[in-house]
């Protein structure tokens, strides 16, 4: 009876710190900002103004501040760049355009390649051409496919 | 060129002229240290009304129409910008009396640092915050501390990319106070 109401004190007492966000530490959050004035990541920053932003950010979780609330705070300071997202307006918008059209851009050249690769060995050649020195299917002209043969039976000799 | 190939080389011209277009776009304009150099003076840039540091709502430039302003472009994580900063108040208070006004642009920094070094120093004109750079960008900003002096008229009358000093104040700032007084 009294280890029943013991655990169940302590599932009382773990549940609530369970549930809280964890707590935010400056090594979590500085990989996700950008140091404003060098535009790098601000964890391989060293400039004095990377040093002020670290220091606002310490702060910010000695205050007890969660990740997600020291971001939001950055954000209010310094504006959403600070969190290397690109502005969606003007040049900036390029960054997100280029990775999607590069996608479609890849998408397309494997489809592309696919259906060349797919396509029966006769479609190249006619089929008269086709018995010519193995050519079939090569993408091989007559010409070279004959040269082809002649290297490799000098080369087996 | 065979078929396939045609939607690569698209792409890696589309890729080319989009990196072109960022290195033209992205890089230092010398347009203003152009014309001022010229004796011309060219009107500011376009820019959004900025926050005020340590205060209420927001300001722009055209609110100092009528006035010379100094625009002194600062950071305390700056040290130069910091070791001008009396300077610029005591430049400040001169123009105060003379229908001037300093008019400093925080830029990239938390307010809580700035209002550090605003009570610091003694600093008694309006601060504005920059909070990303953005507006000094399109001033042709490359560096700290910059300054710039705004005519009555509203237009760039001097630009300097470096501190100031008390004789450049003298010859530049000191005699715009007597235009159209």
């Amino acid at each position: 009876m009294r280890a029943g109401l013991l655990l169940m004190l302590a599932l009382v007492l773990a549940s609530p710190a369970a549930a809280a966000p964890p707590r935010a530490s400056l090594p979590d959050i500085e990989d996700e900002v950008m140091c404003l004035e060098c535009r790098t990541p601000l964890n391989v920053s060293t400039s004095a103004v990377a040093d002020q932003q670290r220091a606002f950010i310490s702060e910010l979780i000695a205050r007890g501040l969660t990740k997600d609330e020291v971001k939001a705070e950055l954000v209010a300071e310094y504006g959403p760049r600070v969190l290397g997202q690109p502005e969606d307006e003007g040049f900036g918008l390029a960054a997100w355009l280029v990775p999607i059209l590069a996608g479609l851009a890849a998408l397309a050249l494997v489809i592309l390649t696919a259906r060349r690769w797919r396509r029966a060995p006769g479609e190249d050649v006619p089929a008269a051409a086709a018995g010519e020195a193995g050519a079939a299917g090569t993408g091989l002209d007559p010409d070279d496919a004959r040269r082809l043969d002649a290297e490799l039976a000098a080369f087996d000799r | 060129m065979r078929r396939a190939y045609w939607p690569v080389t698209i792409a890696a011209a589309l890729l080319v002229g989009l990196l072109a277009y960022g290195l033209t776009t992205n890089g230092t304009d010398t347009t203003l240290d152009a014309a001022v150099a010229k004796g011309e003076r060219p009107e500011p840039p376009v820019g959004t009304a900025l926050p005020r540091l340590g205060g209420e709502g927001s300001a722009s430039l055209a609110d100092y129409k009528g006035k010379v302003v100094l625009v002194n472009v600062w950071a305390s994580w700056c040290d130069p910008c910091v070791d001008e900063l009396p300077l610029v108040q005591e430049t400040h208070e001169m123009m105060q009396g003379k229908g001037g006004t300093v008019l400093g642009i925080d830029v990239k920094e938390n307010s809580g640092a700035a209002l550090k070094a605003v009570d610091e120093f003694g600093l008694t004109y309006p601060n504005l915050r920059d909070r990303d750079g953005d507006f000094v960008r399109k001033w042709g900003q490359t560096g700290y501390p910059e300054n710039f002096v705004i005519d009555r008229e509203g237009r760039i009358a001097a630009v300097r990319r470096f501190p100031i000093t008390q004789q450049w104040v003298d010859e530049t700032v000191a005699p715009l106070l007597d235009e159209g007084t």
